[in-house]
């Protein structure tokens, strides 16, 4: 092992620091978790020995572990053993017409400018011939196999595409990497899988919309992309539209390679249903997400608008292990109501002349809380590394907090750090100003925030920030006045 | 246009308006002056109708409608207009954009379609030679950054792509130099005709000599308490407000 690799190594392992050990009590199945159950979604899925092997290490070192409280965010005690880990991927339930779905849900598809064959498509009406989504991702499939590309769900990678999958895997974010991983390791149930060949460029944005086979999101997601030497890719997950879920856990996984010249862009909208206005039921939304610039001259870039989820947990990272390579991370982060998010992002430079920019905009509103926290630390051989953070809030009201935690650690001089933050606040005099001239009130705050979020706006895809755009005044409506 | 009749406004239990009566007609310019916290700006803000006054009593009609019962931006929708006196700073909205917003909403409310683009482009430079406004203007935010002189004049510019019937200019003269004085002054007169009024509010007759007033009022203690032509503006300079004080005590 060089010593890089030890240095990576030590990197993604760091967090292993739980030696107590939780004796899980064994159940029958199918709620709670014990071998058995791993063992029965391993063989439902007809996964290689491997891979259960791999599952059943990532379970064993999840039961060495507690749930982490670091975080700022509160939440009842989640019973681990009171949640089913496989359900066998069933269709959802066909509706006839939209006049069967639930109008609220109509109401904000129309805001959004959903059209009728998508808003059919995403409450899980029966689409009619005119819609032709079948031929869509024929053809879409048909572009990527041309050029080599594999796209597919993660169960179908582990079958046939075992040798890639087997060798990138946990090599990001390991087994026992956190709590949730561990436990996203253990039970993951499917997610995507992507591999760009060497000096290919990916001709469209791959979305998980495209996706044959993807049943559902599910709760324990997992999603590996690999972009190899010279290959570049735009990576687009989530959507606008709310999305509701009955599992009130989730806990995905993603990890991003990128080899020597290679780029990804990781593009993310996150609708999860956040709870009422009054606090109740909403999604916990744990995720791990890190990309490994391996290669030298490699770039990762992660894109996010959040406005959902009742607590979110989540803090897009990457290891800048080639030289210069470089890590970008633009966030836009909506609380309203009583949703309380913790994210930010971790950037490790570890290569020489490597950059990286942080760009993290938390807007408060209601009674939510909304904390950034970001990491950048510099090893001591990375010569001549560079970081610019920029962390804003805006604060909507008199109720709501913002908080930021910057941690900074450099360990060579060479290196230069900058930190920016603001904080401001949409006060009385700039909406009056608004209205005197002709603007009311909630365009104005649209406005406003539109104004704030603009750098992180323009990072997103043009078809996806035209809707997330619309989503956060959709998820701002009646916050003001 | 617009008449106030024995207008009562408090904040926080204070009163500040204490029975102001004003007419205004289309085609006039009234000038207000008085001393410092004697309810000028308090004025500015009932009329726009910002919010956290109480109205005690009299009335506020504005072409026959009550005015006190629309909301902000429904009166500027309807041609009321607010230079400010301390124009705020809006981070990450371009001039193009605030004012696209507010043009638009203006033409809806009169049940027009929006102004197409480049139009609305065209009037944008036609209105910014109008009060010499720098090019790189349109694309920065409104306010932010501004110098206190190219506040006023964004005020000015404003109003300009507005068109309101009525303009109320709350101190835009002070901060301003010589140059920016003449520019604003001359946007004013550029934009007078007989269809619409202005309400001029300053401390300084300077200004009244390039924006010659039909009325010059004074206020003071929450009321005007003496109207007279331009001739009254040049007599306050002389004598300062000394002579009100006796006559309200
Ligand atoms: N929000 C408020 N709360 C309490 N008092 C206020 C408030 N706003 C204004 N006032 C008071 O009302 C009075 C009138 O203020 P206003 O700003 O209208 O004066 P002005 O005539 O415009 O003065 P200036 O010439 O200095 O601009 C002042 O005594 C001021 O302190
Ligand atoms: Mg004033």
């Amino acid at each position: 092992m060089t010593e890089q690799d030890a240095i990576i190594d030590e990197v993604v392992n760091s967090e292993y620091k739980y030696g107590f050990v939780t004796n899980i009590e064994q159940e029958s199945a199918p709620k709670g978790l014990n071998e058995d159950i791993i063992r029965f979604i391993s063989a439902k899925k007809e996964e290689p020995e491997w891979m259960l092997e791999w599952r059943l290490k990532a379970y064993k070192e999840w039961q060495k572990m507690t749930e982490p409280a670091w975080a700022n965010v509160h939440y009842p005690k989640v019973d681990f053993q009171d949640v089913v880990y496989y359900t066998a991927p069933k269709p959802k339930k066909n509706l006839n017409s939209l006049d069967e779905v639930d109008p609220e849900l109509l109401k904000t598809f129309e805001k959004l400018g959903i059209s009728l064959d998508e808003q059919k498509r995403l409450s899980g009406v029966a689409v009619d011939v005119v819609f032709d989504s079948v031929s869509v991702k024929t053809t879409f499939q048909e572009t990527l196999k041309e050029k080599g590309i594999i796209f597919c769900s993660m169960s179908e990678a582990v079958r046939n595409h075992g040798d890639l999958v087997k060798k990138y895997i946990g090599t990001v974010v390991p087994q026992k990497d956190n709590f949730y991983a561990a436990l996203n390791s253990a039970v993951f149930s499917d997610g995507s899988f992507c591999y760009i060949p060497k000096g290919v460029r990916c001709p469209m944005e791959l979305s998980t919309y495209f996706r044959i086979n993807a049943a559902g999101s599910g709760q324990f997601e997992r999603t590996l992309l690999i972009a190899d030497e010279g290959a570049y890719v735009s990576y687009l997950e989530g959507c606008t539209a709310p999305q509701r879920d009955e599992n009130q856990l989730h806990a995905a996984v993603v990890e991003l390679i990128a080899l020597d010249n290679a780029e990804i862009k990781y593009s993310t909208v996150q609708n999860w249903y956040p709870g009422d206005k009054d606090g109740k039921g909403g999604i916990f939304n744990f995720v791990t997400k890190r990309g490994m610039c391996k290669g030298s001259n490699s770039k990762i870039s992660w894109t996010q608008v959040e406005t959902g989820s009742a607590v979110t947990w989540k803090y897009p990272s990457c290891i800048l292990a080639g030289d210069n390579s470089i890590g970008e991370f633009y966030s836009v982060a909506l609380t309203n109501h009583f949703q309380q998010a913790d994210t930010g992002t971790k950037m490790i430079h570890i290569g020489k002349n490597t950059k990286s920019r942080i760009v993290s905009k938390g807007i408060s509103a209601g009674k939510s809380q909304n904390s950034y926290r970001g990491l950048v630390k510099v090893h001591k051989k990375a010569e001549n590394a560079r970081n610019f953070s920029q962390c804003d809030s805006l604060l909507m009201g008199n109720l709501c907090g913002a908080h930021t935690f910057p941690y900074i650690e450099v360990s060579n001089n060479t290196s230069k750090v900058e930190h920016e933050a603001t904080t401001s606040k949409i006060g009385e005099d700039m909406l009056f100003y608004f209205q005197q001239r002709g603007i009311d009130e909630e365009t104005a705050v649209a406005m406003i925030v539109n104004g704030f979020c603009k750098e992180v706006m323009d990072h997103l895809p043009m078809e996806f920030a035209v809707e997330a755009r619309k989503l956060l005044e959709i998820s701002l409506e009646g916050s003001v006045g | 246009m617009l008449s106030i009749n024995n207008l009562h406004v408090s904040i926080e239990n204070k009163e500040i308006l204490k029975g102001l009566s004003l007419q205004v007609n289309a085609g006039e310019v009234h000038a207000i002056m008085g001393p410092n916290g004697t309810g000028k700006s308090t004025l500015g803000n009932v009329l726009a109708g910002k919010e956290g006054y109480e109205i005690t009593d009299g009335s506020v009609l504005f072409d026959g409608i009550d005015l006190m019962e629309l909301e902000a931006h429904e009166r500027a929708q309807k041609g009321v207009f607010l230079a400010f006196q301390y124009p705020v700073e809006i981070p990450g909205v371009s001039n193009a954009n605030f004012l696209k917003a507010a043009v638009n909403e203006q033409r809806k409310a009169n049940g027009e379609e929006p102004m197409p683009p480049n139009e609305f482009l065209k009037m944008m430079r036609e209105k910014m030679e109008l009060v010499e406004m720098k090019k790189d203007f349109i694309s920065r935010s409104v306010n932010q950054g501004f110098s206190g002189g190219e506040k006023k004049r964004n005020e000015i510019f404003q109003m300009a792509m507005l068109q309101p019937k009525l303009a109320i200019l709350d101190e835009t003269d002070s901060g301003l130099d010589i140059d920016a004085l003449r520019i604003v002054a001359n946007g004013v007169n550029k934009l007078r005709s007989k269809d619409n009024a202005f309400i001029v509010i300053t401390h300084y007759q300077r200004l009244l000599d390039y924006i010659v007033p039909d009325f010059v009022h004074v206020m003071y203690n929450g009321k005007i308490v003496k109207s007279g032509d331009k001739n009254l503006a040049l007599e306050l300079e002389e004598k300062g407000y000394e002579e009100f004080e006796h006559a309200t005590l």
